[in-house]
């Protein structure tokens, strides 16, 4: 009888942020579709409705199904059975319940048998999934690969594959080998074209293929011989009916573990190619990238709203010397700053959707009619701030999650350290955040280049201008002062023109730039509804502090230290 | 002709979250203080009627209930998991009803369906806990009923294999269409709501509840006849008002008795074989256990 959706009013304040309206009229053509589909909304608070609905729907099968089922799917895990990947029970049930329920392919159009869901509806549902179970949900997330198949693939790939989704067809992406995980270019599996047929055949090993043994899987391989680089590479779809790829092994994971995670080895496995040849790590992976980098801050999310709730249940349950553990400042201090950090990633992880949201929507736009001078304009605003707060999301909800996680099995104590609480799962699971999907260190390298070409700081005076209540200026000339620092500390770092010292303090600056944004957003939040001044508040007061102490090493730092961390 | 099957459903006041609120002082169900749900044991018998039509292509769900405009609430959830159809029967006339008033309303209700293959209940409502409705609907309508189904294994147009969770262990029956069952809580769950099926039919209201919608979606509502649940009265039914309400139901209720556990009542006992004994012997007594 619990349901993360309805439990959960945070989740029903992003979803009506002022900026939906847009969002959703793009989305729905100008409601076109209200009289070809029976379940296409006619009007904006009418999609709104039926958004608010459905997540009320996943609210309850996570609540109900997902997150009773995940302990016994964390201790079960899925079998390889005559080169079958076989599911947990209760993996199967989740799953089961969802695609009857109709939640795979949200996002794609009605006529492949999609609901045309936004991203941001969709990316909550996956932050409620992931709160139930983590490693289910990349099980389900990876719907997110019939978005590229929808974006770049052919009319009849796209007639062929897509209505399978909402059918329930299980999906992978399969990009990582053994010699190529940071760094995709090294892909090696050999795609080799039979001219006759016109089909092309895969040849070679994936690792860490996580849903290995998915209906649909979306391929990296070198098309191009005698080619070493990105541009050799293209994508393309597999069926798993060919039954042309074996499973050497599922890996045994520290957490995720009701998620498979297999080595591939494909023979000879006839595949359809995406798009054009050469495209696929250039083109398609990045913008398969970026929405599994969306997913993977809805599950940070989720993980740290769960974490915050095991961690607030028992603090307030558990005595010692004499009362409730909660009544400590030691205890109410991690306790409040845990949720003031979700509220935080929370809010970069909408406004990042709805960013997406945009430009996506502009795009499929400009495949049907030529787009208004205006509109060109407004497409490419928001792919820079998506290109620039992806990263940054990416970086802050995993970093964040795993702190939150670590905090509530602290609070927990001994009992936290044993298996006898969801605490210790949770903190498994929210490990490998920080590292699939691009590292941290990755995001910064993705993210530097906004603090490089001023993007960041175009972000955060956009968001000074908007006028606050008076009661809250005082956050705002605090931000208008970390702006200001951190473009300061940017120019002194440049100053050097040295790209490895620019490296070396990228983390840094990068952090300082996320402080401000969160804080703007957590700001604009507590303008939007009180219930946010306080998180707003103390995340301010936090970020100024640690940025602070960020521009004090900078300052007395020199290109010459360098030399110091290269001894070991 | 189609196969069709009739889900009798009720909307209760959720007794399985009981506040301190939810008595009123004379004793009966403080029915505003509960939130109004799904009466349980008719959401499984709406999986079983639902899991039939997920086998034939001819098959029609209609659900039927009775009770205040609010409770054509009971019939959009009855849609958005599968059903096509609902009819909300309401009239003041029908207050007060007991299990064989309201019997009688709806077996007339069920009449104006014909013809139709399957009526199917939960055992009994949380609220009353009588299990009479079912039963006696069956009776006023002349079918035989099956009780307590957990399954049905098989369905041809001509006859249906239930089986029935008896106290004692399980029994497979079979009987002629049409029939009466009533179902008991170890059948299935009620499947979700299907994301599709709630966005289509959430705009579906009885005439009442569209006359009180602060948006006007008449002209939906004509376009799409889907959406529309329709009221029956005691006029519709051409019920015999004697019958109905208060003075078509011989239940009287004699006397309500409030039990307030106090602490007093309650009594320590060691784990010495001695008191261990001694309260055997009181439960055994008391006929609780024996």
């Amino acid at each position: 009888m619990a349901n993360f959706y309805t439990d959960n009013e945070n989740l029903k304040f992003h979803l009506t942020h002022p900026l939906m309206e847009k969002i959703v009229k793009l989305k729905e053509n100008n409601y076109a579709e209200k009289d070809l589909h029976d379940y296409a909304p006619l009007d904006h608070e009418d999609a709104i409705d039926s958004y608010d609905k459905v997540l009320e729907i996943i609210g309850e099968i996570s609540g109900d199904i997902v997150g009773p089922n995940a302990e016994s799917v964390d201790h079960e895990g899925p079998q390889l059975i005559d080169n079958e990947v076989v599911y947990a029970r209760g993996t199967q049930e989740n799953y089961d319940a969802l695609v009857k329920a109709g939640m795979i392919g949200m996002s794609l159009p009605r006529q492949y048998g999609g609901l045309n869901f936004p991203f941001v509806p969709y990316v909550m549902s996956a932050e409620i999934v992931s709160r139930a179970d983590a490693g289910f949900a990349n099980i389900w997330g990876l719907q997110d690969c019939a978005e590229t198949i929808h974006e770049f693939g052919s009319e009849e790939i796209k007639n062929e594959y897509l209505p399978r989704f909402n059918q329930g067809a299980t999906a992978a992406m399969d990009l990582t080998e053994p010699d190529a995980g940071s760094d995709l270019q090294a892909v090696q599996l050999k795609a080799t074209l039979d001219s006759s047929s016109g089909i092309w055949y895969l040849d070679g090993v994936k690792r860490f293929i996580t849903n290995g043994d998915a209906d649909i899987s979306l391929v990296l391989a070198r098309s191009e011989a005698n080619t070493s680089d990105a541009r050799g590479l293209s994508l393309f779809v597999y069926d798993r009916s060919h039954k042309a790829v074996k499973i050497r092994r599922i890996e045994n994971k520290l957490g995720i573990k009701g998620s498979p995670t297999c080595e591939l080895v494909f023979k000879n496995a006839p595949a359809k190619l995406i798009g054009d040849t050469k495209m696929g790590l250039i083109k398609y992976v990045m913008s398969l990238m970026n929405s599994a980098r969306l997913g993977v801050g809805a599950q940070s999310v989720g993980i740290a709203e769960a974490a915050w709730r095991e961690a607030l249940k028992y603090a307030q349950e558990r005595e010692q010397f004499g009362k409730a553990i909660i009544q400590y400042p030691a205890v109410y201090e991690m306790i409040t700053n845990m949720k003031v950090k979700t509220d935080a990633i929370r809010s970069l992880l909408y406004e990042t959707a709805r960013f997406v949201d945009i430009y996506k929507a502009y795009t499929f736009a400009g495949h049907d009619r030529k787009l208004e001078q205006s509109e060109r304009d407004e497409y490419k605003y928001y792919l820079k701030l998506a290109d620039v707060f992806t990263p940054l999301l990416k970086l802050f909800s995993s970093e964040y999650c795993n702190q939150i996680a670590y905090d509530a099995l602290q609070i927990h104590g001994g009992t936290g350290y044993m298996k006898d609480f969801p605490v210790e799962r949770i903190y498994r699971d929210a490990r490998i955040t920080t590292i699939y999907e691009g590292t941290s260190q990755l995001q910064v390298v993705a993210a530097i280049r906004g603090v490089g070409n001023g993007a960041y700081v175009k972000a955060m005076k956009a968001y000074d201008e908007i006028n606050v209540k008076p009661e809250l200026q005082y956050m705002k000339s605090v931000l208008e002062k970390m702006t200001d620092q951190f473009a300061k500390t940017v120019e002194k770092v440049n100053e050097f023109d040295d790209n490895e010292y620019l490296d070396y303090h990228a983390r840094r600056l990068v952090e300082m730039a996320g402080n401000t944004i969160m804080g703007y957003l957590l700001l604009l939040d507590a303008n939007r509804s009180e219930v946010y001044t306080n998180s707003a508040d103390i995340f301010i007061r936090m970020a100024r502090a640690e940025n602070i102490a960020k521009v004090g090493f900078i300052n007395q730092s020199h290109p010459k230290d360098l030399g110091a961390y290269k001894q070991v | 002709m189609s196969f069709r099957i009739i889900v009798l459903a009720k909307q209760v006041p959720d007794t399985r979250n009981v506040g301190k609120d939810a008595m009123k002082a004379d004793g009966t169900v403080n029915r505003a203080a509960l939130p109004a749900i799904f009466n349980p044991e008719d959401l499984h018998a709406l999986e079983l009627a639902l899991r039939v039509k997920d086998q034939r292509t001819d098959c029609e769900v209609i659900v039927l209930t009775m009770g205040p405009f609010r409770a054509a609430e009971i019939i959009r959830e009855a849609m958005y998991r599968g059903a096509d159809k609902g009819y909300l029967i309401t009239d003041r006339k029908f207050a007060g009803s007991d299990t064989l008033a309201t019997s009688y309303a709806i077996s007339l209700a069920v009449k104006k369906l014909e013809p139709y293959h399957l009526v199917i209940s939960g055992r009994q409502a949380i609220d009353g806990d009588t299990a009479q409705v079912g039963p006696q609907t069956a009776e006023k309508l002349n079918i035989p009923q099956v009780t307590y189904a957990e399954e049905i294994p098989q369905v041809t147009d001509k006859h249906i294999v239930v089986k029935r969770r008896l106290e004692q262990g399980i029994e497979i029956v079979k009987a002629p269409l049409p029939l009466a069952i009533t179902v008991h809580s170890s059948a299935p769950a009620c499947r979700q709501r299907v994301a599709k099926l709630l966005m289509k039919y959430k705009h579906a209201r009885t005439i009442t509840e569209l006359q009180n919608e602060v948006k006007d979606y008449t002209e939906l509502y004509n376009q799409r006849p889907y959406l529309q649940i329709d009221e029956w009265t005691v006029d519709d039914l051409n019920a015999d008002t004697s019958m109905l309400g208060l003075s078509g139901s011989p239940t009287k209720v004699k006397k309500i008795e409030n039990v307030v556990f106090a602490h007093k009542d309650s009594k320590v006992i060691s784990s010495s074989d001695e008191d261990i004994d001694n309260l055997m012997k009181e439960l055994i007594d008391s006929h609780i256990i024996g």
